[in-house]
């Protein structure tokens, strides 16, 4: 017994490797019939192989429940999810588009706010912002970017058409499992890397590094760049650390660094305290500096949005990118685009209605049966509604919930995500739903991973793809299949 | 500059280390040890508990002193001188430090760590116990080589020195008094030379038997062997060997004058004992005022180092 391609059904979705029962799409060709010449026992053995990788390796991610902190190993599937290079040619031009409006939206925000002015963009959305953040005003970070590194999660629909779903300006994760899928991929099929053009991703650090020292605000030829980790009981702890070591610069907390009286940053170090030039934050805005910011903050450091506001350290991301990490403006990407770069959008956004918006509002109250319903600043895929999936009694708390503060939500259609072959539970191959996160860093130039972070909902069905929630990945492939 | 905080992990992830190979060292001499033991010699599975000086957190959980439950205790119980702990709190240092070292030390701790977590039931019965320790000590040799081949000797490789010779001193200063102590102990006439029988069990409990009859050439003695481990130089676990690393580490770190003055100190404290009718009780409080000055010899490292103070 192995897998039986023409068994495989993907329904009434899209899939990622096969075209119908039994053809592979061009790019997963050679995968999908080596994946079919492999037995059952050769490909247990494979998934067995991973999965003492992912423990050995210590790839974990941590859950919070209400027993305490769990370190879970990191879901993973070995078959991977195949695009082609040209088609990704086009997307990475779209990523990169839209982030370089999305920065001038930012800039344009905490300065003369000609967006509002020439009408384009309402201005009690932007007086409602969760994330404006009123002491930013005035302050031009380095090169006017404010959002220094973005993930973009992208879905197809049923025809295969890339959509973005949202984009993460904040302090977006995954990165560091988009790396690491790839090297456990190497060690349990490295036979398919020695045929199929398969393209390297493994520059991301370099990048990165490349990015956070052109923020510098000494220019000097080594300056001194730390990552700023809340520590190890958040989610995304392995992440920071595996990109400082990647990178070759100090993993600190907020305890291991002090503002002086000069509004310079230092860090604690063996010899005394040394200054900080760029700190690649992993905390959230709120939770930066306890001076300005949330009080009771233990995570941050005292005095560091002085020493950002003087210009003596960068911070990436700058705090109050957010302002446009925002389902509501979100809605607008597509007219700044137009506005900023006189462009068209290379990557389309999928429909959506503001509750904000009496018409659009009417319209999902009546409608939320089908639709998706999401706040406007929550991330990890928590308060949502699927209504598809939905009971009565969630959908009338819902409505309550738009009502009382509709400038907080915005509704999609449910989208028909599409599938990708699976091995689940038994060893059999199953279509499940997924995403795709690249990583786009911005600085004096820009750069888009050559692919992403592949996300699956594990459970069938399933639409919830966040590794919070039951979600799991895979590796992504961008096959070039005209190099051969 | 090094991190404070990441030169303290470095310290005490050594630490840990060497805690968890010292553990199963002992663990495994007492059990080739028990095997040949002449009866009347009153040696059990519980002088592992006296010599961690763990008898009242031990007498907490059991009121049987026998091999099960001391085993139990020194490998997997929830209490901070068991192996289990002893990893837990090295791979938790490993992993907060996971940005300077080279991620195959990062796996080898964590396979170590899974290694000791899964495998309860061999360190537990006989048959297969030896093997288990083997590999417990085999991993932590694994993790001091790639320490050693992949780290930079910079002030973090200081750091580990540090930690892995205090530890180290200090285990040689408990098997020392413990050794002592057993002949402090009245016994019953039982036909062999118990104090060779002891003082040879005192050196291979530091893998210390061949390198001291190359050395000292000389009989298994009570003072000779004391004086070997206290003062030979060449031995890696000797308090002389384990001093001097310590001075050689502190003369390439920032900020050394405090310390090397408590070293300094450590050192006139001196390391020897003349005869063996030396090795008697005010020989024990010798030790006692060694493992204090260890200790303080800790807290200078903290204060100078780790504190987060104003530098």
């Amino acid at each position: 017994m192995s897998i039986d391609w023409k068994n495989y059904d993907a329904g009434c979705f899209f899939d990622e490797l096969i075209s119908s029962p039994g053809n592979a799409r061009i790019p997963a060709r050679s995968l999908v019939s080596h994946l079919g010449a492999l037995g059952d026992d050769e490909i247990q053995m494979r998934r067995d192989m991973a999965q003492a990788t992912i423990v050995e390796m210590g790839v974990t991610f941590t859950v919070y429940t209400e027993e305490g902190n769990i370190d879970r190993a990191w879901p993973f599937d070995i078959i991977p999810r195949v695009i082609s290079a040209k088609q990704w040619k086009t997307l990475d031009l779209g990523l990169k588009q839209r982030l370089k409006a999305l920065n001038l939206f930012i800039n344009d925000v905490y300065h003369d706010q000609q967006i509002v002015k020439d009408g384009i963009f309402p201005a009690h959305i932007l007086k409602d912002s969760k994330n404006f953040r009123p002491e930013c005003v005035g302050v031009t970070p380095p090169f006017g970017v404010w959002a220094n590194i973005c993930g973009t999660d992208l879905v197809r629909d049923e025809t295969g058409k890339f959509f973005v779903l949202e984009d993460n300006l904040r302090v977006p994760s995954g990165v560091a499992y988009m790396l690491e899928n790839r090297s456990i991929t190497k060690r349990v099929l490295p036979e398919l890397f020695e045929n199929d053009r398969i393209l390297p991703i493994n520059d991301y650090p370099s990048k990165l590094f490349d990015t956070l020292a052109a923020l510098s605000p000494r220019k000097i030829k080594n300056p001194e760049i730390v990552v700023l980790t809340p520590g190890i009981y958040n989610s995304a702890y392995f992440e920071h650390a595996f990109l400082a070591q990647q990178m070759g610069v100090e993993l600190v907390e907020g305890r291991d660094l002090k503002v002086g009286d000069d509004d310079k940053v230092y860090m604690r170090t063996i010899g005394g305290l040394e200054r900080v030039d760029v700190i690649y934050r992993r905390i959230d805005d709120m939770f930066l500096d306890p001076e300005c910011f949330d009080k009771s903050s233990v995570l941050g450091v005292p005095g560091l949005m002085r020493a950002w506001r003087a210009g003596n350290v960068a911070l990436a991301n700058a705090p109050g990118a957010g302002v446009a990490d925002d389902k509501v403006v979100y809605a607008f990407v597509p007219q700044m685009i137009q506005y900023y770069l006189n462009e068209k959008p290379i990557i389309d956004n999928v429909k959506t209605w503001l509750c904000d918006d009496a018409q659009h509002r009417a319209y999902v109250l009546d409608n939320l049966e089908s639709l998706v319903i999401k706040p406007a600043n929550e991330s990890g895929g928590y308060g949502m509604l699927i209504g598809p999936h939905s009971t009565k009694r969630q959908r009338s708390e819902f409505a309550r919930l738009i009502k009382d503060n509709p400038r907080n939500y915005i509704a999609q259609p449910t989208l028909k995500l599409s599938v990708s072959p699976t091995l689940v539970d038994g060893g059999n191959l199953e279509p499940r739903h997924l995403d795709l996160r690249p990583f786009i860093l911005q600085a004096d130039d820009i750069y888009v991973t050559t692919g992403g972070l592949t996300r699956v909902a594990m459970e069938r069905g399933s639409l919830v793809v966040n590794s919070s929630q039951g979600g799991g990945s895979k590796d992504t492939w961008i096959v070039d299949t005209e190099a051969r | 500059m090094m991190l404070s905080t990441v030169a303290e992990r470095m310290y005490w992830a050594a630490r840990y280390l060497e805690r968890v190979e010292n553990t199963a060292r002992l663990i495994g001499v007492y059990h080739k040890l028990l095997l040949d033991l002449p009866s009347g010699v009153d040696i059990t599975w519980y002088n592992l508990i006296i010599l961690n000086s763990a008898e009242s957190a031990f007498e907490e959980r059991y009121k049987n002193r026998d091999e099960r439950n001391v085993l139990k205790f020194m490998l997997f119980d929830e209490q901070p001188t068991s192996t289990l702990s002893a990893v837990k709190m090295l791979r938790e240092n490993v992993r907060t430090s996971r940005d300077v070292l080279a991620s195959e030390v990062w796996e080898c701790v964590n396979g170590l760590y899974l290694y000791i977590r899964n495998n309860s039931q061999q360190g537990l019965l006989r048959r297969p116990r030896y093997e288990f320790i083997d590999g417990i000590i085999k991993s932590c040799q694994q993790i001091n080589g790639l320490l050693n081949d992949t780290t930079n000797h910079d002030e973090g490789w200081q750091f580990i020195e540090l930690g892995r010779n205090l530890e180290r001193a200090d285990m040689t200063s408990r098997i020392l008094d413990a050794g002592v102590s057993l002949l402090l102990q009245p016994t019953d006439d039982i036909g062999v030379n118990l104090h060779q029988f002891v003082w040879g069990h005192v050196l291979r409990s530091l893998s210390a038997d061949l390198s001291y009859r190359r050395t000292a050439r000389t009989r298994i003695g009570g003072s000779e062997v004391t004086n070997f481990l206290l003062e030979d130089e060449f031995f890696p676990r000797t308090l002389r060997y384990c001093h001097d690393r310590m001075v050689e580490a502190v003369h390439k770190l920032p900020r050394q004058e405090v310390v090397l003055k408590k070293l300094e100190a450590l050192n006139g404290f001196g390391f020897s004992a003349e005869s063996e009718s030396d090795l008697d009780a005010s020989f024990r409080d010798y030790i006692n005022e060694l493992q204090i000055r260890l200790g303080g010899l800790h807290q200078c490292f903290y204060d100078n180092w780790f504190a987060l103070s104003e530098g």
